[in-house]
């Protein structure tokens, strides 16, 4: 046995591209499930927040504008770098305590759903936009575009899965968004965090948050500047209080509550859909 | 002929057929009104049927109100009770939502795609054989011209029945991988601004995706809907496929807080969608709304001008800007905004505003006693905030609630009259100077369904379009609708879409 | 002046047909149905332009002119006679002390294919003969070939050899196919001099049509506003009916305004369509659906 101490990782968040500490300077710790603490997590609260809601609109217009194509080359390249990466993964599930196979499972259905979603980009406004042969002398196309900024607060079960399932479609979509990871296993969030800065993603498009869920989510769903909530939280005060908040602003918000993130289910292209606005368009025909 | 100097003049010269004509005098004004004027064509009511008195319509029978309380619709034109309809109380709504229940479990649901649409399509042949029997009522009811009533409200109306109608049984080709069961009761509350056109909007595409309806027309604007009501009576709709129960606002919350509804679609003000989405909150309920607008009107220096001055004046004269999609913001490049707004000026001259009964009428009575007040409240607002306002030269007629078209100039970006939708015929005009300004003031609302691009290069219309944050661009064009074509907004004007492939999405479930 | 075509306002089709189709919509009855009806009959400029016209032929054309319906005596005569430059001197003597003018088609009307020189002395004969009115066509090949400055210089020249005569240019819009063409033609025309622009000859398809006069009114309008002087329009070719004819009282109406309401600013070319105007004259006053039998054919 070595008697070298092993260097252990100060887990942090992903705002803007960046690795910061919470804005509280608290942390909570992250336990097994034999109630061992195996790292301590930030405790973000309403501050950090604001702030990732600014990072996250100010990398709006960039992401939304960018080709299809190149938004699908990027989430392929996230699969490229979460499977290189991923023993790593597999490693801290396993420290929290979840079984070797299960693990080795989700971080390979985690890579393969990226790359279902990444060929997606390119096809939704083919197969979901339409050109609608209006009964005047004009040219009308409707096309699926961004809705904006969404907040996403990811299941407790399935840390990497759940979370990669419900950013992947938003994300594919020209979206950005705000995630709140699950609250029980937060260190795959944070981990796949730095697998986001090393694929290409621009700072801002994903912005990953730890703590209580409980302490975000009602300044997430009232924040004016963002324009959809994907929820997978299934508490029912929880999901009213969602609800209610996002009439302030009349936001675009779905409830995933009931899930197992194996099925394939989760891949659809549908959930790309919650988070496109049709746009339609009108020209005249004539010389 | 009229005797107006200029006129007489002219008749002068050229009498001894030597004359030749020669500059005028230095004043360039356009003369809109003095010479040949249209003699009044009113269109005739005596062949139009209005009942003194309308029940709901449930479960395929006209019924008297529970609480057997009744309220009036006014011709704001005249400011004359057309008629008395019922208000819908709790009871009333239940006993729909029952009846619509029973139909969707019922005949509605065993009934094969195939004949669903087929009734649907006996709907909107209805509504083409009564159309103008429709378009009268419709006008009378709420104050619009006959000309738009007669040639858009009414045929798109029976277009969109059309429309879903052929969806009923291709449902399979709509949604890809995916089977489309339908929703199930469905509660919808529609505005007095296009009666007949939204009723179209929400019912068509329900029927056709295999809903069943209770639906709630606006209280200044009933007798349509009713009269629809007899239409699904006549085509043999089963009974309580389609309801329509009468009343305001506490009706509409009735229908929004009942348990067995299974779908809210509503059209109306931004307020009071939110709130409709806060109540809501917490169940299972699907929804849709289309809510207001602030719609940024964008012309380009090197757009075809007097074609964009037309759709000015369509983007905002059009129903007396009773339209949530209007442009009330127009955006003028500055090197032509002096021309610009010379043009419209005298295009505005000749909109004639008075009796909407009259064919010729370009702008008939606002729709409420309510909106007429809040209209003018905003032109006291824009005066008061520093606004230049100018007002085409009208005579109003002295019965029934009518306000002039009107363009606010000097007006910027902070002004309340360019902030907020005002929901009548005004409009603020702003100027800019480069493209990327256009689309930062275009953008800068929390609105978000129509925007007008005006330009003759196409790369740009592109760029531009692509940029605005609207669920709905008109270039070289404004205010169009068709039933193949998706309408709904970003942002707070509204969430869905209703028209086209897309607007079945609200009606169904995907399995 | 030479007009600056960089400033040309592009126009778009569609726009254009839903405006005159708007426009349309108006509702002409009773007096105004009426007043129109007279209004439009005092514009016209009454044409026969064949092979075949003969002094006798233009002598009654000129009778029909001066007295369109014998039992209304009151009714205004047309505005003009039109005809070719050989039949100017009989057009001239049959209209001696009535106030109908006399309009020729000049320039090799209707192709315009010929060299200056020959357009100036058909012009110059025309006038000479006592036309009061010059209808001339441009080169549309060289318009289509993008050289504006020559059909500018020859419009400048033959307006000068028009004198005191009046000159109405024909754009022929048929064959310069696109609304912005005919936008185009329309301010080379009026900048080079045009008292009158005109549509069509009559011989080319399309002739007249409302959404090209629409552009031409609106090219008026605004070359009005630029430089304080009228321009009159001339629609001709396809208007046989009356109701057409209160259709193009409208665009005037709600373009150009009262002013250009009078023979001094617009006209129409046409033949068949003074008896279809004299028979719902009459059928106004009288409230009886007319037979075209009881009108002269001329």
């Amino acid at each position: 046995m070595s008697d070298r101490i092993d260097v252990l990782k100060t887990y942090k968040t992903y705002v803007a591209g960046k690795f910061p500490r919470s804005e509280s300077g608290h942390t909570y710790a992250v336990k097994n499930k034999k109630d061992k603490t195996v790292a301590n997590a930030c405790r973000c609260t309403r501050k950090d927040v604001r702030d990732a809601v600014v990072a996250a609109r100010s990398a709006f217009s960039e992401w939304s504008s960018r080709s299809a194509y190149n938004r699908g080359q990027i989430l392929y390249r996230i699969a490229e770098m979460l499977e290189g990466r991923k023993d790593q993964f597999v490693e801290e599930l396993e420290l929290l305590d979840i079984k070797k196979k299960d693990a080795v499972k989700e971080v390979e259905l985690s890579v393969d759903r990226l790359v279902y979603y990444a060929g997606w980009t390119d096809k939704i406004s083919q197969v979901f936009g339409t050109v609608n042969p209006v009964a005047s002398q004009h040219f009308n196309f409707s096309m699926p575009d961004a809705t904006g900024v969404v907040g996403i607060t990811s299941p407790q079960e399935s840390p990497l899965l759940g979370l990669i399932s419900t950013i992947a479609p938003v994300i594919a979509g020209g979206n950005v968004c705000v995630v709140l990871s699950s609250e029980k296993y937060p260190l795959p969030a944070v981990s796949f965090g730095e697998v986001l800065h090393a694929s290409d993603v621009p700072g801002g498009v994903v912005n990953i948050l730890t703590g209580y869920q409980k302490e975000m989510i009602d300044h997430l769903s009232s924040h004016m500047d963002v324009n959809g909530i994907l929820n997978t939280n299934s508490e029912k005060n929880i999901r009213k209080q969602i609800d209610e908040n996002s009439s302030l602003s009349v936001k675009r918000t779905y409830h995933l509550t009931e899930n197992n993130w194996i099925e394939t289910e989760h891949e659809n292209p549908y959930y790309i859909l919650n988070f496109q606005e049709i746009k339609t368009t009108w020209h005249p025909i004539g010389v | 002929m009229s005797d107006s100097k200029q006129s007489t003049e002219k008749v002068k010269d050229s009498s001894n057929g030597t004359t030749k004509p020669s500059s005028p005098n230095a004043d360039l004004k356009l003369d809109f009104s003095s010479f040949w004027d249209y003699s009044s064509a009113p269109e005739s009511r005596d062949k139009v049927d209005i009942q003194e008195k309308y029940g709901h319509f449930i479960g395929g029978e006209f019924i008297d109100p529970a609480k057997g309380r009744y309220m009036k619709s006014i011709n704001p034109a005249t400011e004359e009770v057309l008629t008395e309809f019922a208000e819908g109380t709790t009871e009333d709504v239940d006993k729909a939502v029952k009846a619509a229940r029973k139909a969707f479990n019922g005949p509605w649901s065993k009934l094969s795609a195939k004949e669903r649409g087929k009734y649907v399509f006996r709907i909107a042949r209805m509504i083409q054989e009564r159309s103008r029997d429709l378009a009268i009522t419709e006008t009378l009811d709420g104050g619009k011209p006959i000309r738009e009533s007669r040639d858009v409200d009414v045929p798109i109306a029976a277009a969109h029945f059309f429309y879903y109608a052929g969806w009923a049984d291709k449902l399979d080709y709509a949604f890809p991988g995916r089977k489309a069961e339908p929703v199930g009761v469905c509660g919808q509350i529609i505005p007095w601004n296009f009666p007949l056109l939204m009723l179209a909007w929400k019912i068509a595409p329900a029927l056709a995706t295999g809903n069943t309806v209770v639906l709630k027309p606006a209280e200044t604007t009933p007798v349509t809907a009713l009269k629809f009501a007899q239409i699904c009576y006549d085509a043999g709709l089963p009974d309580g496929v389609v309801n329509i129960v009468t009343g305001a606002g506490q009706t509409g919350a009735a229908i929004v807080d009942h348990e067995d509804v299974d779908k809210i679609a509503f059209t109306g003000s931004t307020n009071v969608g939110k709130i409709i989405q806060k109540s809501l909150a917490g169940t299972d309920k699907k929804f849709t709304l289309e809510l207001g607008g602030k719609g940024a009107n964008i012309i380009f220096e090197d757009a075809s001008i007097d074609q964009a001055i037309e759709g000015v004046i369509n983007a905002i004269f059009f129903n007396q800007g009773h339209v949530c999609c209007a442009g009330s913001r127009l955006l003028v490049q500055e090197g032509i905004s002096d021309q610009f707004v010379q043009k419209l000026k005298d295009r505005m001259e000749t909109l004639i505003v008075g009796d909407p009964m009259d064919k010729n009428t370009d702008i008939g009575a606002i729709n409420s006693k309510e909106q007429y007040e809040r209209i003018n409240e905003y032109l006291e607002i824009g005066a008061n905030e520093g606004a230049q306002m100018y007002q085409n030269s009208s005579n109003l007629p002295e019965n029934g609630y009518f306000c002039k078209p009107t363009i606010f100039t000097d007006v910027s970006q902070s002004n309340r009259i360019v902030q907020e939708e005002i929901f009548g015929p005004v409009l603020t005009i702003q100027t800019f100077r480069t493209p990327g300004e256009a689309i930062e003031k275009a953008n800068n609302t929390p609105y978000g369904l129509s925007s007008g691009i005006w330009t003759d290069k196409g790369s740009k219309i592109f760029k531009v379009g692509q940029e605005t944050r609207s669920g709905v661009v008109w270039s070289n064009t404004f205010n169009k609708f068709d039933p193949t074509s998706p309408f709904g907004g970003y942002k707070e004007s509204g969430v869905g879409r209703e028209g086209g492939l897309h607007g079945l999405y609200p009606y169904v479930n995907l399995v | 002046m030479y007009p600056d075509l960089k400033k040309t306002i592009p126009i778009d089709t569609i726009g254009v047909e839903e405006r005159v189709s708007r426009l349309n919509k108006r509702s002409i009855k009773k007096e105004s149905k009426v007043q129109g009806l007279k209004l439009a009959l005092s514009m016209i400029d009454h044409t026969t332009l064949e092979g075949k016209d003969s002094p006798g032929k233009v002598k009654q054309l000129c009778q029909k002119a001066k007295m369109p319906y014998a039992p209304l005596p009151d009714l205004p005569t047309v505005a003009a006679v039109c005809v070719y430059p050989n039949m100017v001197s009989i057009a001239k003597e049959a209209l001696k002390n009535s106030n109908v003018n006399v309009a020729s088609v000049a320039t090799a009307f209707p192709s315009g294919m010929a060299q200056l020189q020959v357009k100036l002395d058909d012009t110059k004969y025309a006038v000479d003969q006592g036309a009061d009115e010059i209808d001339m066509v441009i080169s549309r090949g060289e318009f289509l070939k993008g050289n504006y400055s020559f059909i500018f210089d020859e419009i400048a020249a033959i307006k000068e050899a028009c004198g005191d005569a009046h000159l109405k240019v024909i754009l022929e819009t048929g064959e310069l196919e696109t609304l912005t063409n005919v936008r185009k033609a329309s301010d080379i025309a009026m900048h080079a001099g045009a008292d009158f622009i005109k549509t069509s000859t009559g011989k080319i398809s399309p002739a007249a049509t409302q959404p090209v006069t629409l552009v031409m009114l609106e090219a008026i309008r605004d070359y009005y506003r630029e430089t304080g002087r009228m321009v009159g329009m001339k629609p001709a070719g396809g208007i046989r009916k009356a109701k057409q004819a209160l259709q193009y009282l409208v665009l005037v109406k709600e373009t150009l305004g009262a002013q250009w309401l009078s023979k001094d600013w617009f006209r129409f070319g046409a033949s068949s369509l003074t008896n279809d105007l004299l028979m719902q004259i009459v059928k106004q006053e009288t409230g009886v659906y007319q037979s075209n039998i009881y009108f002269s054919n001329d």
